[in-house]
């Protein structure tokens, strides 16, 4: 039966407790909000949550890479192909961008399975990741944070499979961002809660169960969005879903609310405690309403490796301060550099597309030698670039040979801290270092590679590696 | 290699050098013009008697009319070089070898840097790929070797910095004694430590200032350089290694020493027909853009053994009353650093050494001088190297 074979997750390392927004404009929030790095959009937190949803799996068969976001970085020119890049997937696949609705994720995932059931793709990729800008002092601010869920699709195998959905497809305008708008608008809320999300929600819950003769009890959990934690509560009760045993915690509260990733995310979370067997009810709000049915079967014992949610959530930074949020979201406008802005050539990258995307490097067949980025010549014993065979090292981890911390770096989080790591196999990554603690660095720590956007030289988002230290 | 072809047959018989630092108030024309008339000058020889020049410089131009432009040259053959921070020692490698093939009799080589027009407070980043590489300025890619070095021979990051410190406060002592040097300014262990950091682990004063300057040389054969001066000083040797950069991607290098440098040294060494430099050499001026690059080249140049820098800087092995005096007119640290004009400025040292014209801070009797310029870091070095001789 076709379903879900793998699933993987990706939260931003950097917290941001809401005490802090507290201080800075008042309120009363609690908890912690993720937020991504000033490196990181929702492409390369959708590389992240990918590469955790395919680690162990193969990916020759993967055919279609669909990419659900509602904050793709271009607004012309696709992102999924950029992820499919950084994934190392085939070239003959189809991508595309599912964009603009808080639902696309759930969207997505139909129509990946649609795919997959209709025989035109043996495995469907689907990533979904947002990283929305809530407007300083607002509702959003504590709301907001920033995340990724990546599921693969299958006809084999499925750990989850799908039993029914309902999809319910309105017009209704709530939250919004017109097409030169940077930050989420929306209009009051108790018109949105009252005649959007519960009716809505409500309405595509309940006539799938009906079609399918169920009731809330016949599920173990419910992994379904809301606008808040208020509203999340109060759908719980008009599901007629147990709050203490039968609902998924929403993640708001250490998380926030993630947009589109939001649903996923909180299905993953569940995915995580899920016995084989399980009946899991999965619902998503946006431009509508989805309801899902999704049945755990025993393979997901197969696929316990994942970073997921839990450990995503373990592995933490806090940002100690509002600037730093200020400054890694760019919510001001801040003293302009005498530095020589950074260039950047679009030839050159195209020319070393196969090592700044995939990563990969060069083995010497005559001595063996493993090395990055890709050479001309082997660079331990001269062999010629025809002796040189291309190999996928971004899976690779790595020790910190040496580092350094310049504090004078025009980089928005200085200090810029450098680093040589070398790779468990050969080869050593020459890298700006990202996601670090710069009081817990020392030569030896283990390290591993991140995508990230490495600047916006010329106008165009520019994409590369870095290392960080390993996150578990 | 035939040592012979260039050792002992080219003259310093003249040689001028700016107040080095930021020079608000002059152009890069202003301070060549300056340092070529000093240089001129001190030679007794005259500017319609130049019959080609070579000018060094990273940023500052493009072609040899930087040099003919502002000396108004007529029609001569001028050619620019740049190799990094070893560029004007790499004008004075090249047009030594145009003396030295018998081509011309007097040749004026000029370096020079302006860096102060362009508003930045440190070097620009030199940025050699779109993506790859990106941050890596100078001070943070040097460091890169303290944190190795530090690590590789089990000493505690502030102990290093103490060592590093020393350096810094012996150049900032010898740089008072230098009135062209950039800074004039003692400063005491406690001030080098409590400097803010730059590029952990060094701080501000681990690192020399962006400064302007330029200096310049007059050569000729050495059959004719008693017609202008008694006290020439003799070329002995060059010593240049390019390493092609792999150091920082190669899983064999591990940060703690600069073999490039150990390289062209080995190659001066031999051009110069010196056996044991410790011994031989009388002063030296190391690249210390930063400390700890002094510190490590005081290895790979061959006069501490490897890991024993500590033991020397402790000995005060390299104080201007030690027993090898380095960068005795305060060194990039507080003479400065405009790029394409540092190689030069050591050379100045030296042969104001020889003349015994170096002030408060003359030396007893120096004979040979060994200068190296560099650019680069760890794991991607360009080092150019110039032994010079006193005349006996």
């Amino acid at each position: 039966m076709v379903g879900i074979t793998s699933y993987g997750a990706y939260i931003p390392v950097y917290r941001l407790s809401r005490e802090i927004l507290n201080q800075v404009w008042g309120g009363g929030g609690k908890g912690e909000k993720a937020v991504a790095n000033f490196d990181e959009d929702s492409l390369t937190m959708g590389v992240e949550g990918a590469r955790d949803c395919l680690k162990g799996t193969e990916k020759e068969s993967i055919d279609a890479l669909y990419f659900a976001s509602t904050t793709p970085p271009f607004k012309e020119k696709q992102s999924a192909s950029i992820i499919a890049a950084a994934l190392d997937l085939r070239e003959d696949i189809i991508a595309a961008d599912i964009t603009d609705s808080l639902r696309c994720g759930t969207i997505a995932l139909r129509m990946a399975l649609d795919a997959v059931k209709a025989g035109s793709a043996r495995k469907v990729l689907v990533v979904v990741s947002d990283c929305r800008i809530p407007p300083p002092n607002s509702a959003f601010e504590p709301l907001f944070g920033d995340g990724a869920a990546a599921f693969l699709v299958g006809g084999n195998g499925a750990a989850v499979e799908i039993e029914g959905s309902h999809y319910i497809t309105s017009e209704f305008i709530d939250i919004w961002r017109l097409e030169y708008d940077k930050i989420t608008r929306t209009w009051e809320d108790r018109f949105i809660r009252d005649e959007g999300y519960t009716p809505y929600l409500q309405k595509a819950v309940a006539t799938l169960l009906k079609a399918h003769n169920l009731t809330a009890k016949d599920f173990a959990t419910a992994a379904f969005n809301a606008l808040d934690e208020r509203t999340h509560r109060d759908m719980a009760r008009r599901l007629g879903l147990d709050a203490k045993t039968q609902v998924q915690d929403p993640l708001f509260g250490k998380v926030g609310h993630t947009g589109a990733a939001s649903t996923p995310m909180i299905l993953i979370a569940a995915l995580e405690e899920a016995k084989p067997g399980d009946r899991i009810l999965l619902a998503s709000y946006g431009d509508g309403a989805d309801a899902h049915i999704l049945r755990v079967t025993d393979d997901i014992e197969k696929i316990r490796d994942k970073r997921g949610i839990k450990k995503n959530l373990d592995s933490k930074l806090m940002l100690d301060n509002y600037g730093k949020y200020v400054k890694f979201r760019n919510l001001m406008e801040f003293e302009p550099s005498l530095e020589i802005a950074p260039r950047t050539s679009l030839p050159e990258i195209w020319r070393d597309r196969n090592w700044v995307y995939k990563f990969h490097g060069h083995r010497c067949k005559k001595c063996g030698k493993i090395q990055f980025p890709m050479q001309k010549a082997c660079m331990y014993c001269q062999a010629d670039e025809k002796d040189l065979e291309e190999i996928g090292l971004s899976d690779k981890k790595g020790t910190l040979s040496t580092f350094s911390m310049d504090e004078r770096s025009p980089v928005i989080d200085p200090p810029n801290v450098l680093a040589a790591v070398t790779l468990e196999g050969g080869g050593r990554f020459f890298s700006q270092m990202t996601d670090r603690d710069v009081n817990n660095l020392k030569v030896g720590i283990p390290m591993e590679l991140t995508f990230r956007r490495i600047h916006d030289a010329l106008g165009v988002h520019n994409y590369f590696w870095k290392c960080r230290p390993a996150r578990e | 290699m035939r040592p012979e072809a260039i050792r002992d047959k080219v003259a310093i018989i003249g040689m001028g050098c700016t107040k080095f630092g930021e020079n608000w108030d002059k152009s890069a024309d202003d301070m060549i013009i300056e340092a070529s008339f000093e240089a001129l000058e001190d030679g007794g020889v005259e500017l319609k008697d130049i019959e080609a020049g070579w000018v060094g410089t990273v940023t500052t131009g493009g072609t040899g009319s930087l040099l003919s432009g502002p000396l108004k040259l007529p029609y001569l053959p001028v050619t620019r070089v740049e190799n990094g921070c070893g560029t004007a020692m790499e004008a004075l490698r090249n047009a030594s070898f145009a003396v030295a093939c018998g081509l011309y009799d007097l040749v004026l080589v000029v370096g020079v840097e302006k860096l102060k027009d362009t508003g930045l407070g440190g070097l620009p980043e030199f940025m050699f790929h779109p993506v790859y590489g990106q941050g890596f300025t100078a001070p943070g890619r040097w460091a890169l070797g303290a944190t190795r070095y530090f690590q590789n021979y089990e000493i505690k990051p502030e102990e290093g910095k103490r060592l590093l410190a020393k350096i810094a406060v012996k150049n900032h002592h010898n740089g008072t004694l230098s009135p062209k040097a950039h800074f004039q300014r003692e400063i005491t262990l406690e001030q080098a430590l409590a400097a803010p950091i730059v590029a952990w682990p060094l701080g501000l004063l681990d690192c020399c200032p962006v400064t302007d300057g330029a200096a310049a040389a007059v050569i000729c054969p050495i059959d004719i350089a008693k017609r202008f001066r008694d006290d020439y000083v003799l070329v002995k040797g060059f010593g240049v290694a390019m390493g092609p950069g792999l150091g920082k991607e190669d899983i064999d290098y591990v940060y703690d020493r600069l073999p490039e440098t150990q390289a062209a040294a080995k190659q001066a060494y031999e051009m110069a027909g010196i056996e044991e430099p410790r011994k031989e050499i009388s002063l030296a001026s190391l690249h210390d853009c930063f400390t700890i690059a002094e510190l490590m080249e005081y290895e790979a140049v061959g006069f501490s053994p490897l890991g024993g820098a500590k033991q020397d800087i402790e000995a005060g092995t390299f104080t201007l009353e030690g027993e090898l005096p380095v960068n005795t007119d305060g060194g990039l640290k507080s003479f400065g650093h405009p790029i394409g004009a540092t190689g030069l400025r050591m050379c100045y040292e030296a042969y104001k050494q020889f003349q015994g014209k170096a002030d408060r801070r003359q030396l007893k009797d120096p004979k040979i001088s060994f200068c190296m310029a560099q650019y680069g870091h760890p794991g991607f070095l360009g080092p150019v190297v110039t032994i010079l001789g006193r005349r006996d």
